[in-house]
């Protein structure tokens, strides 16, 4: 039972698990939520570009993507980073890279199908004046879609993409399965080291659900808002 | 690239003497599904209930359905797996929690429950949404026809919410089998955790995981298809998916 519930081991290890697990898991989550945003637009546009083997090519990574389960692809990655670092830099050997880089370059290859599906949804819902609009204007395509197309998509968007970030920020705590430090990893190594799984899984958890619930709280009162102005 | 491909080693028996390391990735295939289905049901009746009291009329019926769904969402699944793994059973009272610890197959118990909770809260949400799609008058025709509430949702409101959110449902059951892949780290030997360890025997990296992502795009495929054929058949004439 709870009788000897210990709020003294996960005292003791607060500067551990938020200096360097929660850091981890905060850096990883905001540069794979960019970078998958970039790359997922990139895949958007790809998309709706009416180039059919662009489009397919980018409709093929999405589904396959989509189809695997995130453990499967965060292995895939592990193991396949060092060979093709090793192609591209010429190497002899397969280069060494970084736990961070390796899961870093896993969620932003993983999360872009994601974020391409949203932007896709979000470029579809401008209506077909405004590029119209832009192309009379004299804007090139790059233009339209650099100050017309994408900020009102990426707007609309908004709500569905935090959302998405948060998907992320909780399936970052699987790269527990490489032994990674972030915050999930450094609460299970103090409990394996204190024999304390009970108090460091249980603060885990009301961690991750304190941080998703204001988030979620948050994004709820930013489409109240959203909704009013359109 | 300097990796010695060996294709061959499929056809090679595995150290655990269960036959070829092609065995060793079905067995996992299997306990993938047989966990996925598993996790399936429960998810399928929790949620639905779940979600239909998110829409009864009681006040306290929908806090417990908005508590429900986010207290399963808000939680990562990994920590969820080790909330019901290592944590439940020393919560509970002593004879209880001996006797999970002794329960045969845990690891699947464990991710079967675990998932299936997990997913409930999205199937709600979904069943929810699909009910509050149907025009008003639904509920209203029910309630003037005499049916009770129960009847009302038993014979007018779900037969169509369900239809309705049928491709929702699809997207879910497909994340159902993903998700099962987590519980690699529970120890369940499903299909990534069988590549996982032909890898760590064989050293054959790449043979080992394209070969479990050649399984599950083809378990994908499946289930699109058949999902497509569930689709049209119970397809009501006049909606947009109807003939």
């Amino acid at each position: 039972m709870l009788s000897n519930f210990d709020f003294d081991v996960i005292r003791r290890a607060l500067p551990y698990l938020f200096y360097e697990g929660m850091t981890f898991t905060l850096t990883l989550t905001a540069l794979a939520a960019l970078g998958g945003l970039i790359f997922g637009t990139a895949l958007a546009l790809m998309r709706l570009s009416g180039y059919k083997l662009l489009g397919r090519i980018a409709g093929l990574y999405v589904d396959f993507m989509r189809s695997l389960p995130l453990v499967l692809v965060i292995f895939w990655f592990y193991f396949l980073v060092p060979y093709i670092g090793q192609w591209v830099t010429g190497a002899s050997r397969p280069i060494s890279v970084g736990a961070f880089a390796s899961s870093l370059i896993t969620f932003i290859m993983f999360e872009a199908a994601y974020f391409s599906e949203i932007m896709r949804a979000g470029i579809q819902s401008i209506s077909r004046g405004q590029p119209a609009a832009a192309s009379a204007l004299g804007l090139t395509y790059a233009q339209s879609m650099r100050y017309v197309v994408l900020p009102q998509a990426f707007r609309n968007m908004l709500p569905v993409l935090i959302t998405q970030t948060i998907v992320l920020f909780q399936d970052t705590s699987l790269v527990y399965v490489l032994s990674i430090t972030d915050f999930l990893g450094a609460a299970s190594k103090v409990a394996q080291r204190d024999g304390r799984l009970v108090e460091m899984y249980l603060f885990a958890a009301v961690v991750y659900f304190t941080i998703s619930c204001i988030a979620s709280f948050g994004v709820r009162r930013l489409q109240a808002r959203i909704a009013i102005i359109r | 690239m300097n990796y010695n491909w060996n294709w061959g080693i499929f056809f090679q028996p595995n150290p655990m003497g269960t036959g070829t390391y092609l065995d060793m990735l079905l067995s996992g295939l299997a306990l993938t599904l047989k966990t996925a289905a598993l996790a399936w049901i429960i998810a399928l009746i929790t949620g639905s209930v779940v979600g239909v009291m998110r829409t009864l009329p009681s006040k306290a019926a929908n806090w417990f359905g908005f508590a429900y769904v986010e207290f399963f969402r808000n939680m990562p699944l990994l920590v969820q797996l080790f909330l019901w793994f290592f944590v439940l059973p020393e919560i509970l009272p002593k004879a209880a929690g001996l006797w999970l610890k002794q329960l045969p197959n845990a690891p699947f118990w464990t991710a079967a429950i675990g998932v299936g909770f997990f997913m409930s809260a999205r199937v709600a949400v979904q069943l929810q949404a699909g009910i509050s799609s149907l025009p008003r008058g639904q509920k209203m025709a029910a309630t003037a026809l005499g049916l009770t509430t129960v009847q009302g949702y038993r014979y007018v409101l779900l037969p169509m919410a369900f239809r309705i959110i049928l491709p929702p449902l699809t997207s879910e059951f497909l994340n159902t089998i993903k998700n099962t892949a987590v519980a690699i780290t529970i120890g369940l030997l499903e299909l990534t955790g069988q590549a996982r360890s032909m890898q760590e025997f064989s050293f054959q990296v790449f043979e080992a995981f394209t070969a479990a992502t050649i399984l599950y795009l083809l378990v994908n495929a499946v289930v699109v298809t058949a999902m497509r054929f569930l689709e049209r058949w119970v397809a009501i004439p006049g909606y947009i998916t109807g003939k």
